[in-house]
């Protein structure tokens, strides 16, 4: 299987990248470098293998519904580009 | 109820996908505390936030809640569940995907019987529920401004129930969210108030239109931002209407046009075309590295199961027949959840009428729990002594009036009634003859009371005899027996002025 250079760039739209003509060709080039090397995999027979949900052979990890200390506000949005103090700030959304 | 008079053309299908947050302390994956009107950015961490490099780890209330949902909309349990990345960007998503359930959700194929308009039920089909974690809240700016990000809501627990297209009129979607709720409720799992967004629903609704012997369906048209039931059986009657009007017009049937989204326009009672989507959404699903999965064991169910009993629909109708209390009271306290029906029936055990049992509990013992922000838990009177109180009234041991101010100093000194009532010397006044004495002696010091009874007519005539009663409580502290006052009071002055009362 190999990738076009359009399914590419549609992959880069959905992450926010925004790629020059160049940077794609380099892209689809690595990128499908990447899925050949993956599909080595297909050589393994897994007729009889149940699929897997998680690498670690462990479940039903819970921790109890009990309050731990939130961070206080300024702390929280210390990193923040841009804050009024009590709320993130993010450029005007179109819907 | 269902109401279907008008004999239309088609045959409105309609499905819902219903969103409710789950009655948990802390998130879903961190500790921060799960409550809505909380100051922004105060309920929030690391894992909620999305730092890099923490780990969210699964809260069990949360999971049981949503087991126990679950299970009483009849839904099949998977036995092994795990979670699933779902990418997309917005400002209100810190980690830019959020954690819902994908291929093996934790529940399907289950049903809630709601009751139609003729006094039968009707089955709608569940298609699944899972269990996910909610956005933050994006406030818009104002023109020119920069939005508002609060991420308190961020990773609190959410159930997305979606149903079968198994509603055929505006009323039944109606009904099936009014039952939804008694339900989640009464289980305890969801507050489902659709002001405070804990319960929200979009739909999806088309036309089946009969049209030359053949059944045409129309375009699958999805309505959101409805803030009502009421504005879902509007927005789902109004677009019904549109959907007809704009099939006779274009003709267009389901897979020829691109799915719409339309919003519910509340003020102006029309729904608006927003997008339409001309590509499904690449969510770019994938297994959830850093949590585990869940293995549902028969043990874990049993707990769920006997969490649950006896189900609202069944019990509201029980307490209706063995308290002989209004199906409307019936209604309310089963709503107001388990703990609080199990309370009613506690204390009505302890009466001689129920009824005043549904009294107390929906107006002063209702009244104090939304003053104090408390649960029915939390409430500091057993069901007992509140028996032993109301049944003082029964006995005519003590009135209202004096009951009230009882009640309230058990709230605060959790005392037994009898010592409150003993000590404020509160016993109810109702001998006739120490009554009696007390009404001449009141008419004697105000003769111009039977002026005005004798002057005054009708309504204004009877204001005067109330005017009395109310003397006479003043001068028995509001201990003696309203009903005996009253009758006193009328004859005295009746013997005294040679009028009627009328
Ligand atoms: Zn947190």
């Amino acid at each position: 299987m190999a990738l076009s250079a359009e399914q590419v760039q549609a992959v880069a739209l959905l992450a926010r990248l925004r790629l020059t003509d160049e940077e794609l060709a380099v892209m689809t080039g690595q990128l499908n470098k990447i899925v050949e090397y993956v599909e080595q995999l297909h050589e393994v027979d897994t007729k009889d293998v149940e699929p897997l949900a998680h690498p670690l052979p462990i479940s039903n990890v819970f921790r109890e519904d009990r309050l731990r200390p939130s961070l206080p506000r300024d702390v929280a949005l210390r990193n923040a580009p841009d804050t009024d103090g009590e709320f993130f700030l993010v450029p005007p959304v179109l819907d | 109820m269902a109401t279907s008079t008008e004999a239309t053309p088609y045959t409105i299908v309609i499905g819902l996908e219903v969103h409710v947050q789950l009655l948990t302390e802390t998130k879903l994956f961190c500790g921060c505390r799960n409550r809505f009107g909380d100051p922004p950015n105060t309920n929030v961490c690391p894992i909620c936030l999305g730092m890099p490099g923490v780990l969210p780890v699964m809260n069990q209330k949360a999971f049981q809640l949503a087991l126990r949902a679950a299970v009483a909309l009849n839904c099949q349990i998977a036995r092994f569940t795990k979670w699933d990345r779902k990418n997309y960007y917005y400002p209100d998503l810190p980690k830019n995907y959020q954690i819902s359930q994908y291929d093996l959700p934790f529940s399907h194929d289950g049903y809630l019987e709601i009751p139609t308009a003729d006094g039968g039920t009707k089955r709608v089909g569940i298609i699944r529920v899972h269990l996910e974690e909610d956005a933050g809240k994006l406030l818009h700016a104002e023109r020119g401004g920069k939005s508002q990000v609060d991420l308190n809501r961020a990773g609190t627990p959410l159930l997305e129930i979606v149903t079968k297209p198994d509603m055929n009129s505006p009323a039944e979607a109606r009904t099936f969210l009014e039952e939804l709720r008694l339900l989640l409720r009464y289980l305890e799992v969801s507050d489902c108030n659709m002001q405070e967004g804990s319960l929200r629903c979009d739909a999806n609704i088309n036309l089946h239109v009969q049209h030359n012997g053949q059944t045409v369906a129309t375009p699958i048209v999805e309505v959101k931002n409805m803030n009502s039931f009421k504005a879902v059986e509007a927005a789902m009657a109004y677009e019904a209407r549109r959907q007809y009007e704009e099939w006779l017009r274009t003709g267009a049937k389901l897979g020829e046009v691109p799915k719409e989204t339309r919003g519910w326009d509340e003020n102006r009672a029309v729904t608006v075309s927003q997008r339409r989507k001309e590509e499904a959404s690449d969510y770019r699903y994938f297994p959830e590295p850093d949590l585990v999965p869940v293995v549902v064991s028969e043990q874990m169910l049993q707990e769920v199961r006997s969490q649950i009993g006896e189900f609202p629909a069944q019990r509201r109708l029980r307490l209706a027949a063995e308290y002989g209390i209004p199906e409307y009271d019936a209604r309310v306290i089963v709503e107001l959840g388990k703990a609080f029906a199990d309370y009613f029936e506690q204390f009505a055990r302890g009466l001689e009428n129920p009824k005043n049992a549904s009294n107390w509990m929906l107006q002063d013992v209702q009244r104090t729990l939304n003053a104090k922000g408390w649960t029915i838990e939390q409430f500091p009177v057993r069901p007992e002594k509140l028996a032993d109180l109301v049944s003082r009234i029964e006995r005519r041991e003590i009135n209202t009036h004096a009951a009230r101010e009882v009640f309230a100093e058990m709230i605060e000194s959790g005392r037994d009634p009898g010592a409150i009532i003993a000590e404020r010397g509160l016993t109810m006044v109702s001998d006739e003859q120490q009554l009696k004495a007390i009404v001449d002696q009141v008419l004697d010091e105000n003769p111009k009371v039977l002026e005005d009874f004798k002057k005054k007519k009708g309504k204004k005539r009877k204001q005067v005899a109330g005017f009395v009663r109310g003397l006479i409580m003043r001068q028995t502290k509001g201990r003696a027996d309203a009903a005996l006052v009253e009758r006193l009071v009328n004859e005295a002055l009746v013997a005294r002025t040679g009028v009627p009362l009328e």
